[in-house]
């Protein structure tokens, strides 16, 4: 990706509002759209199943993904779905990254004991393909949302952990700390005031590329019948679902599978052109190793 | 034995120490007793207890952790809850099953990865460009266990050409080999682009150009060469990221991996056969990881290994 010049500033602006759109709308259906098409886990219409996208169902509404085995509207559940895997994705982020950059912020500045622990546990996890140390947690664990978000920020705090502390290495050098230090700063009004906050633009960089990873992640361990419990329709469980009714009805593994991979290519554009805004001379290689 | 060599085995050991801690930990302080999952319902309390005793959950955890390590270092895994039979020797059937399919998925990435690389780096910005960046970016933005009912969908019930699961002959391979693959097909793909695109700016490209050279040879013999390493990194790093795919893809092609019997011991309650999965496949990760660094030096004779 090519420098952006001074006045592409505004650019990168609209770049990222534009992004933004198909995100939006996906949050809008997420938050909306269950109370539009309402999902109901119980109620089974044993004439309306397996019926294909744009049936008319029996009580006179249109299937426009069409129906399950049981007779449960597609849409309803993949609107569901959305809610489930927005709202993993946003908590595993918000809670990943604030334990990366409390460990990471912590052991940049103090360095010592502290820092040889918590980099070796780094160590440690990276020397683990990261889902199965998810696969782990969450077989101890058990299926539920919570225990969904627990098991993936605690797979994923280490990417964040290493950049606060980079960027705590390089900022705690900088002269305008020396300077706050020598007229008598404390170590956490240094830390919040100006270290934490040139933490943030890097680790703000990092959740981008993560987002999509999550949601990923989150819809593998549920396919796997290790992430949302089955009352719980995710992305990943319905795709399961529709496993044993492939020969009849291929649209209920397709469409929540679509959806998913949707949401991944938005985010991943949205990432991008927040990375250019935020961070015009990285390039996007530098990020992703 | 290099010094390198020496750091490089003890990172490695601390690492699986590490894993190994982890799963010991992990699988204590999952719900059950052991020794009553091991019994059933039906068994009386004497019965939990002298097993209990036999397996040594009586103790101390210290002890127990202690005697852990010492059973892990002779690759006493514990004998499989379900299986009737030792959970090393269970995984070791398995072990040349995952290799085929995650061996076959590196070749079939490399071979679909660096033709389209290289020709969206030759074709910078032009439409045959674009249209494989965009290819590169579904594969990595697709889940691959959904990618692979998709495959199974098209293939093997619409078209009959292939089957959907089991690991019978050949054909069984190409479905799971291929949705493994093609998420690193992405990966390798921008990396290829990117890496040819920097080298070819470099000075001794144009003095390779201007000495007469073909562009194929130059291509082959003078960019490709040098923008080889950092593919080879991220090729390592990935095939061990294909074993924890695996898990994935053996689950929904039914193929008879390691993976495939992590998620059944699981659903099993299983927990030595859980704990030698997970060691196995760690320890498979952390000797891949080992051999690419040490190619390094091999693929490029500046790299010394100190």
């Amino acid at each position: 990706m090519s420098p952006v010049p001074p006045q592409g500033r505004r650019r990168a602006m609209f770049g990222l509002l534009l992004a933004g759109i198909p995100l939006l709308l996906f949050v809008l259906a997420a938050i909306v759209g269950p109370m539009v098409v309402a999902y109901d886990p119980i109620t089974t219409r044993t004439g309306d199943r397996l019926m294909p996208p744009g049936a008319v169902l029996s009580d006179g509404s249109v299937a426009i993904l069409g129906s399950d085995q049981v007779g449960r509207d597609l849409l309803a559940q993949v609107l569901q779905g959305a809610r489930i895997s927005l709202l993993v994705a946003a908590a595993t982020i918000l809670a990943a990254g604030l334990i990366g950059l409390i460990v990471g912020v912590l052991a940049g500045y103090y360095g010592g004991i502290l820092d040889s622990v918590a980099m070796r546990v780094a160590d440690i996890q990276l020397g683990f393909p990261a889902i199965l140390l998810a696969i782990l947690i969450a077989a101890v664990l058990g299926p539920s949302v919570l225990n969904v978000i627990i098991t993936l920020s605690l797979a994923r705090w280490v990417t964040y952990g290493r950049v606060a502390r980079a960027s705590t290495l390089t900022t705690k050098q900088l002269d305008f700390v020396d300077a706050a230090r020598a007229v008598g700063a404390s170590d956490a009004r240094l830390l919040l005031r100006h270290i934490v906050p040139a933490t943030l633009t890097p680790l703000i960089v990092m959740a981008t590329v993560e987002v999509g990873l999550v949601i990923i992640s989150e819809a593998s361990l549920s396919f796997l019948g290790l992430g949302t419990p089955p009352d719980q329709p995710s992305w990943g469980t319905i795709v399961a679902n529709g496993r044993a009714y492939l020969n009849t009805a291929w649209w209920i593994s397709t469409m929540p599978g679509i959806a998913l991979s949707l949401l991944v290519l938005s985010v991943g554009g949205f990432g991008d052109r927040l990375r250019d805004y935020l961070d015009p001379r990285g390039s996007a290689a530098h990020t992703q190793l | 034995m290099t010094p390198y060599l020496v750091r490089r085995l003890a990172l490695s050991v601390f690492v699986l120490w590490g894993a190994v801690t982890v799963v010991f930990v992990a699988v204590r302080l999952a719900p059950g007793d052991p020794a009553q999952m091991m019994l059933g319902t039906s068994a009386t309390a004497q019965d939990v207890a002298a097993l209990q005793v036999r397996l040594g959950l009586d103790q101390p955890m210290p002890v127990q952790y202690g005697r852990y390590l010492l059973r892990v270092a002779r690759l006493d895994l514990g004998e499989s809850l379900r299986l009737n039979e030792p959970a090393i020797v269970a995984i070791a059937e398995r072990v040349p099953q995952t290799a085929r399919l995650t061996v076959l998925a590196m070749v079939i990435a490399v071979l679909l990865s660096f033709p389209m690389g290289i020709l969206a780096a030759a074709g910078g910005g032009k439409p045959i460009d674009r249209a494989i960046s965009l290819i590169s970016l579904l594969g990595q933005s697709v889940p691959s266990f959904w990618l692979g009912i998709m495959l199974i969908l098209v293939f093997a019930r619409e078209l009959r050409l292939l089957p959907s699961g089991g690991a019978d002959t050949w054909q069984h391979l190409v479905l799971p080999a291929t949705t493994l693959a093609l998420p690193l097909v992405g990966i390798l793909t921008r990396l290829i682009r990117s890496g040819l695109l920097d080298v070819l700016r470099e000075d001794y490209i144009r003095t390779a150009r201007a000495k007469g050279l073909a562009a194929r040879v130059v291509m082959r013999r003078h960019a490709l060469m040098n923008m080889l390493i950092p593919v080879v990194t991220v090729m390592g790093l990935q095939l061990g990221q294909l074993l924890g795919g695996a898990v994935i893809v053996e689950s929904v092609f039914a193929w008879p991996g390691v993976g495939r019997l992590l998620l059944e011991a699981i659903s099993n309650r299983d927990y030595p056969l859980i704990q030698a999965a997970i060691l196995v496949i760690t320890g498979g990760f952390l000797l891949i990881n080992l051999l690419v660094d040490l190619s390094y030096s091999y693929l490029d004779p500046r790299i010394r290994l100190a």
